[in-house]
């Protein structure tokens, strides 16, 4: 590689990734984008900054966006009436403005000394208006604050990374300024990989068990919410905590509810698939 | 560098602009690739933004760098078929043997030949398209000389990955779920303050405060809300059944929505006549004249329906064939009424295919501006709901 600065991120021991992504992330790194990752719920988009984090010991900043949450509040937020309300009994020095103003997560991250990596989760819970209202602060990685005639700028321009659950189309603008990267579903081998990661210790007849149950689980369409990588880490949880290490019977899934969440489809399943198999007796196995 | 290739996706209808591509030479210049595979995801996380034109990528993908032809369009109902591949154990030696072999092109007219005979599902078996047999044409079969419909085959270099065209089914021109419905709709909004003021109006607040002489004096706003009235016409009729599910989608989003001021619904078969139903299953119509007057002229109004019918049925006086009695107005002229009392309607079609050439399609949408009912075609929608008149 004639780069030596590219391909910094290889991917930490506690988390498997694909070279597409391995690839973005480092396509992100270099050119000091933000890289949005998007990708069905559970497929590890927010568990990627910390593997970056912790791969490339670095500090992690994490932005929480709730649907309240403001784009000005991640740069700084001005206590007006805290002032206020100080200025009335006069024990605070409230002439300096500064005692007021308090960074965001965007300050924090770009007014820390050394890089980390800042993470702003679930951009899509914002206001349709909330990524436009950042393009500039992400671009120029600065901003000014004009109650202390103050410009923040970046010491050392963040790893920036955004994820997005898809519930709202994200603006055109801002999608040009970032690098972008789509999560698959992992097909079975890469699922192995991953379990492993987390349950070194997994026999393999019950990995591959597990594995063929949660597939075809996933093949039926008529879910709602298909189980995702999380919600099959934390069934073979379950299945080790339980000491269950032999097969897996056909048509009869122990500890179902880890996998289906939602009643119409715990319904459906029911209905479907282990009536067909075998009468009633599948309803025992409902969160046993 | 690649310069034609940015217009190839130009072409494809991939939105990439001038600033994405300079990121994307600055990153080879920065050598941040060295072979066919990194190009292919290294280009594709720069330029393309959303997993629904991965596949236009693809196919832009393809034919710049090595120039095939795109595949025949497949479509969405065979697709279906192909869904859920059967299980079928590999083919012997001697099957294998057997299996003559064909080129290309003849596999190719061969496929379009039969997708045109064929009228069903199929699985299994040695002829027709479908899942897990051993017909030249389908998804996991094993014939050595066929052509795999759908589906990924694993293959690893650039090329072939873009061939796979694995991101098919994110294509945004598809119908898609309830909550990408909802999404859409979301954005039919517009917000004016209303309701009680319990929002803090700061300016307001420190203007006073400081008349005050510095004791706190608090001011309120009234919060912003959508006050957007939304009213959806639905069409019931037989030729509806096939899209029964998508309406209902439709349906639920907007109803589960609790982002509308207020949401109305009515059904009517074919066309709306005399009168439009709250409730399909019960008959029991509310005269159009009744609903008009209740209903202010600034609710937006969608009506989804294929638009298909005789055109007797939407011209003549007595064309409702549902119902043989008195009729007062031909359902042309009812739809008329609905353009004049109302200031935004937009009629949702499931039925891409007709929407040039059916007769009756034609004249409604000369009336209604008129949108396919999948994602894109209900964000236009939207838009041109919220626009201005």
């Amino acid at each position: 590689m004639a780069n030596k600065n590219f391909e910094q991120f290889k991917g930490s021991s506690d988390y498997v990734i694909s070279d597409a992504l391995k690839n973005a992330v480092n396509v992100s790194i270099t050119l000091q984008r933000p890289l949005l990752v998007r990708g069905e719920p559970g497929t590890g988009k927010t568990l990627l900054s910390y593997s970056i984090a912790s791969a490339l010991e670095k500090e992690l900043i994490r932005w929480n966006i709730k649907s309240t949450t403001k784009a000005a509040e991640g740069l700084y937020v001005y206590d007006t009436v805290q002032r206020l309300n100080d200025s009335r009994f006069g024990d605070k020095e409230v002439s300096n403005i500064k005692h007021y103003i308090k960074l965001g997560k965007l300050g924090q991250a770009f007014t820390t000394k050394v890089q980390v990596v800042l993470l702003i989760d679930e951009i899509d819970k914002a206001d349709l208006e909330f990524p436009n209202d950042l393009l500039n602060e992400l671009d120029e990685m600065s901003f000014y604050i004009p109650e202390t005639e103050e410009t923040i700028k970046a010491v050392q321009r963040p790893i920036v990374i955004i994820t997005s659950n898809n519930e709202k189309e994200l603006p055109d603008a801002f999608l040009r300024r970032c690098i972008f990267h789509y999560i698959e579903f992992p097909d079975p081998a890469l699922m192995e990989e991953i379990v492993k990661v987390h349950y070194p210790n997994i026999k393999n007849a019950l990995l591959k068990d597990a594995l063929e149950t949660f597939y075809t689980l996933r093949k039926i369409d008529d879910f709602r919410k298909k189980p995702s990588t999380s919600e099959l880490i934390d069934w073979i949880q379950a299945l080790l905590a339980s000491g269950l290490d032999g097969k897996i019977k056909e048509g009869e899934i122990p500890f179902l509810g880890t996998l289906i969440k939602k009643e119409t489809d715990f319904d459906h399943y029911v209905s479907h698939y282990i009536r067909k198999k075998q009468g009633y007796r599948g309803m025992n196995t409902y969160g046993n | 560098m690649f310069t034609p290739f940015f217009y190839k996706l130009k072409e494809k209808k991939v939105p990439v602009s001038l600033t994405e591509w300079m990121i994307l030479m600055e990153a080879l210049s920065k050598n941040c690739c060295d072979n066919m595979t990194d190009f292919y995801y290294l280009a594709r996380s720069i330029l393309v933004k959303t997993e629904t034109h991965f596949d236009q990528y693809d196919q832009a993908f393809q034919e710049y760098f090595r120039g095939i032809a795109p595949p025949i369009e497949i479509t969405e109902e065979l697709l279906t078929w192909l869904k859920n591949p059967k299980e079928r154990p590999e083919l012997t030696p001697e099957e294998l043997a057997v299996m003559q072999q064909m080129d290309l092109e003849e596999l190719l007219k061969e496929f379009e030949k039969r997708l045109r005979e064929q009228k069903e599902r199929h699985d299994g078996g040695d002829y027709w398209i479908g899942t897990g047999g051993t017909s030249r044409f389908g998804y996991s079969g094993s014939n050595p000389q066929g052509i795999l419909v759908g589906g990924m085959d694993g293959m690893r270099s650039a090329v072939r990955i873009a061939e796979a065209r694995y991101f098919q089914n994110y294509r945004s021109d598809v119908t898609l779920d309830v909550r990408q419905i909802k999404v859409a709709l979301k954005q039919l909004r517009q917000l004016n303050r209303i309701g009680p003021e319990d929002e803090l109006d700061l300016d307001q607040t420190i203007d006073a405060t400081c008349k005050n002489a510095g004791e706190l004096e608090f001011k309120w706003k009234r919060p912003r809300k959508n006050t957007v009235k939304l009213l959806l016409i639905m069409d019931a009729g037989g030729s509806m059944e096939p899209y029964a599910e998508l309406c209902s989608q439709l349906f639920s989003a907007a109803n589960s929505l609790n982002h509308f001021k207020s949401f109305k619904y009515y059904y009517f078969h074919n066309c709306p006549y005399d009168v439009l139903y709250p409730d399909i299953e019960q008959r029991k119509g509310e005269a159009i004249e009744h609903v008009l007057k209740t209903l202010e002229p600034d609710y937006k109004v969608v009506f989804v329906g294929d638009a298909c019918m005789a055109q007797s049925e939407l011209l003549d006086r007595y064309g409702d064939l549902y119902f043989h009695g008195y009729q007062k107005m031909a359902g042309l002229d009812r739809l008329r009424q609905f353009k004049s009392h109302f200031s935004h309607v937009v009629w949702l079609n499931p039925e891409r295919a007709r929407f040039s050439t059916y007769p009756t399609v034609l004249m409604i949408s000369k009336l209604f501006p008129m949108f396919e009912l999948t994602i894109d075609g209900l964000s236009d929608a939207v838009k041109k709901l919220t626009a201005r008149r």
